[in-house]
């Protein structure tokens, strides 16, 4: 990803809940959390790291909006405009028949548009491929990382923190 | 999601894991060399898949003729299984999506699993549409694309049009949610792998890190996916009921179709669901993942659904003689005790007798029960598409063109070929993938794991304390 390398020092957990203390912790003494990286969500993390609450579903409205007004705007052109057709005695303009395949465009606009943005916004995709600092992060490890680069003088005070937070490994990692 | 959970709940975890357990029991099948079983299974999978194709191929040949169609039996086994297939599909999505929103915990042991049967279903599902329009190098005249006839556009009046959109939507919005979930498992795959396998699984894992943010978008957008598929999965059967119901052909042109058709589906999906978890806990050793809780569970759904169908079977025939409308009473007299009599004897014992066994709770508890169980109630629904189809237009209004429709052996054959296609891609899904959700079972570790939740529970008492720690391995 980045061209230049980052130092990170970083300490692995053993469980969820010495990671939420130590989380605790950093934020009562004021440490830069660079991130924290788990093997499953989880709950009351947020919060702590003071992360803002996900806008996807906002984005997944305008998507969805796109897709409803795409669908019915199309057939009424179609049907009004560009080729107008009776079937069955029907108006030509017979918004009940158009809802089925308004809905279906509303949801398909809606789900594609929120994945597209979620892997865009979360830098991943097909083969990218992102600095992993424990193959054991996603298995049973909790990680919390520092980034350390440039100022050397940060990581005894931080390596104690992250001793006396319960630790079970301390390492220093270049990305 | 260490919230409460009642004592009394069974855990849904057993065998005590801790996190590395549960990455090492569920990653096993997929990092060991294919055992005999799955070698035998996969050939007789792919060779039925190859006779379907070659089936499809006479089809496209010699054209559908080949098929026993003829007035006025227009839709046979085409037709039949498509609506049988499409509705396994929705039980991967009920209990991903809707089980989901409904916050039931035992989903996680199974969803993974039934979402890609999902997805699999709706493959086989879509092919029949695709090959009985009979000329299929045309198929694409279905999509509303600019084109040179004028432009001439589709029918967006036509049932069979929105067909086409809920399956293609249902089958995106399907695979992307179950791909969104697969992400963070292949990384954990990827992490534990070597040499080209971990080329293979990086590229699938599309550069997961497991960064707190990441998670949070992961549950925003898991959430917002359920709460989309949720009417979709609702809509998708009910426009397959549409393409009946809103034709005039007397036993077809009733309002009750589409609840009916829905709970048709979600019921003949949570049996093959069964029929799937009770082969792969036992082939894979999953015993601890998908435990006897998650059968007795959805054996209840199977009870319910398919009391469901059982009420709308008779409220069908109550309303066909109250309509005092004698076309109506034909078609319903005709099916209960015409030439295909068997047909609906076979759904109704499938499908409303059969399942009443499940009021027992030993029964439900019952692997091999539950299993023949799952096969009786594939069959029953089976046939419930097939009283509703050709037995209805194997009697026309005329009783001179009346008939009796057998299918030929093109037809028997795509329908098997789509059970090789269904069971070859199932196969395939179970050496790549983790068929058990790896994040998610272990996000309810502590509040389902069987050494904290149940009767079996060692540190309840120090629950609210959430002190323990785990030894290292």
């Amino acid at each position: 990803m980045s061209t230049d390398n980052k130092n990170i020092l970083f300490g692995l957990y053993d469980d969820e809940s010495i990671l939420l203390q130590a989380v605790k912790e950093a934020k009562d003494q004021h440490l830069d959390i660079d991130n924290v990286f788990t093997p499953f969500p989880v709950h009351g993390l947020d919060p702590l790291l003071g992360l803002s609450e996900s806008r996807l579903h906002q984005a997944g409205f305008v998507y969805g909006a796109i897709g409803a007004l795409t669908a019915f705007l199309f057939m009424t052109w179609v049907f009004t405009r560009d080729w107008p057709i009776i079937f069955g005695g029907k108006p030509y303009w017979s918004v009940p028949a158009f809802i089925p395949i308004t809905f279906e465009l509303t949801v398909l606009f809606a789900s594609i548009g929120m994945v597209v943005t979620y892997f865009a916004v979360n830098g991943q995709g097909p083969g990218v491929t992102n600095p992993v600092l424990d193959d054991r992060i996603t298995d049973d490890k909790f990680c919390i990382s520092f980034d350390v680069s440039g100022n050397e003088d940060q990581v005894e005070p931080l390596k104690s923190f992250l001793e006396s937070s319960g630790a079970s490994e301390i390492r220093i990692k270049e990305i | 999601m260490s919230a409460t959970v009642s004592p009394i709940r069974e855990p849904l975890i057993t065998g005590h894991k801790d996190y590395h357990r549960i990455t090492e029991d569920i990653c096993a099948p997929s990092e060991r060399t294919p055992s005999l079983a799955w070698v035998i299974a996969f050939i007789v999978a792919a060779s039925f898949l190859a006779f379907g194709i070659f089936c499809i191929l006479w089809t496209i040949w010699f054209g559908i003729g080949t098929w026993n169609l003829n007035r006025t039996v227009g839709w046979g086994w085409d037709i039949t299984n498509f609506v049988w297939w499409i509705g396994i599909g929705h039980a991967g999505t009920l209990i991903s999506a809707i089980l989901l929103l409904f916050r039931q915990k035992w989903r996680t042991g199974v969803n993974r699993a039934a979402e890609a049967m999902t997805i699999f279903a709706v493959i086989c599902a879509a092919l029949f549409p695709a090959i009985h329009v009979g000329r299929i190098w045309v198929v694409f005249y279905f999509f509303p694309y600019p084109n040179t006839r004028g432009p001439l556009w589709v029918n967006f009046n036509s049932p069979l049009l929105w067909d086409l959109f809920a399956i293609s939507t249902y089958f995106t919005v399907s695979l992307l949610f179950w791909y969104i979930g697969l992400v963070p498992d292949f990384a954990t795959l990827r992490d534990r792998a070597s040499g080209l396998r971990k080329k293979f699984y990086n590229f699938l894992s599309f550069g997961w890190t497991g960064a707190a943010k990441h998670w949070q978008r992961f549950e925003s957008i898991s959430l917002v996916l359920a709460g989309l598929a949720t009417p979709l999965v609702l809509s998708v059967h009910t426009i397959v009921s549409f393409d009946f119901a809103t034709s005039v052909i007397p036993g077809w042109h009733t309002t009750i179709f589409p609840p009916y058709f829905v709970a048709g589906a979600i019921f003949s999906g949570f049996a093959m669901v069964q029929t799937l978890m009770v082969m792969t806990r036992k082939v894979l050793k999953l015993e601890d993942y998908i435990t006897v809780e998650h059968i007795d569970s959805m054996n209840k759904i199977i009870l319910l659904t398919g009391s469901i169908v059982g009420v709308a079977y008779l409220t069908e025939l109550f309303i066909a003689w109250y309509s005092g409308y004698i076309y109506e009473q034909f078609a319903f007299m005709n099916r209960v005790q015409g030439v295909y009599w068997w047909a609906y004897l076979g759904m109704m014992s499938c499908n409303v007798l059969s399942p009443q066994i499940f009021w027992s709770r030993k029964m439900r508890r019952n692997v091999t029960v539950t299993f023949v169980m799952s096969i009786f109630v594939n069959i029953g629904m089976w046939f419930e598409r097939f009283v509703i189809i050709p037995t209805t237009l194997a009697r026309d209004y005329l009783p001179s063109s009346w008939t009796y429709y057998v299918p030929t052996w093109v037809e028997v054959g795509i329908f098997l070929g789509t059970l090789g296609i269904f069971f070859t891609c199932y196969l395939i899904f179970a050496r790549i993938a983790p068929v058990v959700a790896i994040a998610e079972v272990k996000a309810i570790l502590k509040s389902s794991g069987d050494q904290y939740a149940g009767k079996h529970a060692q540190d309840r008492h120090n629950e609210s304390q959430e002190t323990s720690v785990h030894e290292s391995h």
